[in-house]
């Protein structure tokens, strides 16, 4: 990867779940190495389903997905890891009987010998799942296991991590916490993806965000000009009534 | 008491080795394998065929077998794994593949069942076949009777289980296998290769399987039906233990050992099949998701 060479592109993506019925019809996007990258868009815009796609999950019809200058398109999903590329899904992102340690473990399995380092980073990283280390995952409130879910992504110390939604389900409280870990993550080099419904706060602390609207992207710009965007507004307020107001 | 007690344990050691691969099947590929019973005769079969290529010579230790049955257990074990790899790569895979339903893969199951205990029957014959014909006196322990065979298969049980519990508690590969049963989606993402577990799924369940078959004849008889007649126990196992926890099932199996041991005695041995159905009946009126189960 050169230094000017985007991280990720994503190329006029056609992808769905069943064949012939596209969700996403075209739908690109890039992501430079370093950047926290939303995409945002009103319910059934296509979000979940275009990371997905990029982890080889929903089958791509046409289209390409590079990472690092080479083709994932159709990669088998276990094989991501190694590609650089960690997954975050948006609801049972945790083996809910497995320990919190043994979740992470799971992470390192593609560097079994530096796992005992690295639990004990993501510890230093979430200092809240060295006190639950040994509790099923199960038992974990919703924001626990997020970190969970995002420590164990980041056990297998990828490039890039995509997270699908992981605001949902928390309270605000929580989500500013989720989210500043996040932007932790980035400043350690971490390139970072995000799809999330709750468009001011992930807005808030993006480079760029992309808006998503029936399968294509419609919108891209910093988070401050999506923010002041009157056309973003209107997809997801149906006026004309800015997000930031 | 303690003679009954005793009774249930060895009849559960059989049921334990078998349920295993039965459960590890059932919460890795989602569907209850109806061929689970006749791999437990296969690998006894694959044994005694081994073992009469090697001869028959003297008994080892204090068993009524000889050397030639322990060298061919573990080459049995191979044999059978690799046939159980190769039903699921020909049958299973494919009906993976296609995104069968449960309910095919069972149907599937049923017809390997079959296939297996024709194919014995068209090499073996009907009648029963014997590891040994000598005759082993029962030790006696505090009134308690014994063959050194019945403690044998208690003892390798055990040591089985134990290994069994470290191994998915401490190795990655049980880890991700228990990560697998759970969510495979997950699992995926996470780089566990799913395949691979699967694949490892019937080399250990078909290897416990082949354990058990060869237990059994040391202790009975080999017929082309040994390990179907083990198939309903085995399922009431799984049910009364909770099909998802393989902890429960194990416990299933020492209850259902027990009682099928307590029918005989107190009953009559007619009852003993349908002492499994008993148990399953009244442990899921009052645990519809069994002992140790958990809601779907």
């Amino acid at each position: 990867m050169t230094a000017t060479e985007p991280h990720l592109v994503v190329e006029h993506l056609v992808a769905g779940y069943v064949p012939d019925v596209p969700i996403l019809r075209g739908a690109s996007l890039l992501v430079h190495p370093g950047e926290l990258v939303t995409v945002l868009g009103p319910n059934g815009a296509g979000k979940s389903t275009l990371i997905k796609a990029i982890a080889g999950m929903v089958p791509v019809k046409e289209g390409d997905v590079r990472v690092s200058g080479k083709s994932i398109r159709g990669i088998a999903t276990h094989a991501l890891v190694g590609a650089g590329v960690a997954y975050v899904p948006q609801t049972n992102n945790v083996f809910t009987r497995l320990s919190v340690e043994e979740n992470l473990e799971l992470g390192c399995i593609s560097d079994i010998p530096r796992t005992r380092e690295r639990i004990e980073e993501t510890y230093r990283l979430f200092p809240d799942l060295a006190r639950l280390r040994r509790l099923a995952a199960g038992r974990l409130s919703g924001g626990q296991r997020q970190m969970v879910a995002v420590g164990r992504a980041l056990m297998a110390r990828p490039s890039l991590i995509m997270l699908d939604e992981p605001s949902a389900g928390l309270s605000p409280k929580m989500t500013d916490m989720v989210f500043q870990k996040l932007l932790e993550v980035r400043a350690g080099g971490v390139t970072i993806l995000l799809v999330e419904q709750n468009a001011k706060a992930a807005l808030a602390i993006c480079d760029r965000g992309y808006v998503l609207a029936e399968g294509r992207d419609r919108f891209t710009g910093t988070g401050a000009e999506l923010l002041s965007s009157p056309e973003v507004g209107e997809l997801y307020l149906g006026s004309k009534s800015r997000l930031a107001s | 008491m303690m003679q009954l007690l005793v009774d249930g344990i060895v009849a559960a050691s059989f049921i334990t080795l078998g349920v295993i691969g039965l459960s590890m099947v059932f919460n890795i590929l989602n569907f209850p394998s109806f061929a689970q019973g006749d791999q437990i005769t296969t690998g006894a079969y694959m044994a005694l065929a081994i073992a009469t290529l090697f001869g028959s010579a003297g008994s080892a230790g204090g068993l009524s077998v000889g050397w030639c049955v322990i060298i061919a257990l573990p080459c049995a074990i191979v044999l059978n794994s690799l046939l159980a790899l190769g039903i699921d790569r020909a049958i299973y895979r494919q009906l993976r593949l296609r995104g069968a339903s449960r309910i095919s893969m069972i149907m599937a199951s049923f017809g390997v069942s079959l296939m297996l205990r024709n194919v014995i029957v068209m090499f073996a014959g009907q009648d029963p076949h014997f590891f040994t014909f000598d005759i082993q006196p029962a030790l006696r322990f505090w009134g308690i009777r014994i063959a050194v065979n019945e403690l044998i298969v208690v003892g390798v049980t055990i040591v089985l289980v134990l290994c069994l519990h470290l191994f998915l508690s401490r190795t990655t590969l049980g880890k991700s296998m228990r990560a697998v049963a759970e969510n495979p989606s997950l699992a995926r993402v996470n780089g566990i290769d799913v395949d691979r577990v699967i694949r490892w799924t019937w080399i250990i369940g078909t290897g416990l399987a082949t354990v058990a078959g060869v237990l059994l004849g040391f202790t009975v008889q080999l017929h082309p039906f040994m390990g179907f007649e083990l198939l309903l126990p085995m399922f009431a196992a799984l049910i009364v233990g909770g099909m998802t926890n393989i902890y429960g099932v194990l416990l299933g199996a020492l209850l259902i050992g027990l009682v099928e041991g307590l029918t005989v005695e107190y009953l009559a041995p007619e009852y003993r099949q349908a002492a499994p159905f008993a148990a399953i009946i009244l442990v899921l009126l009052f645990k519809p998701h069994g002992i140790f189960g958990e809601k779907a």
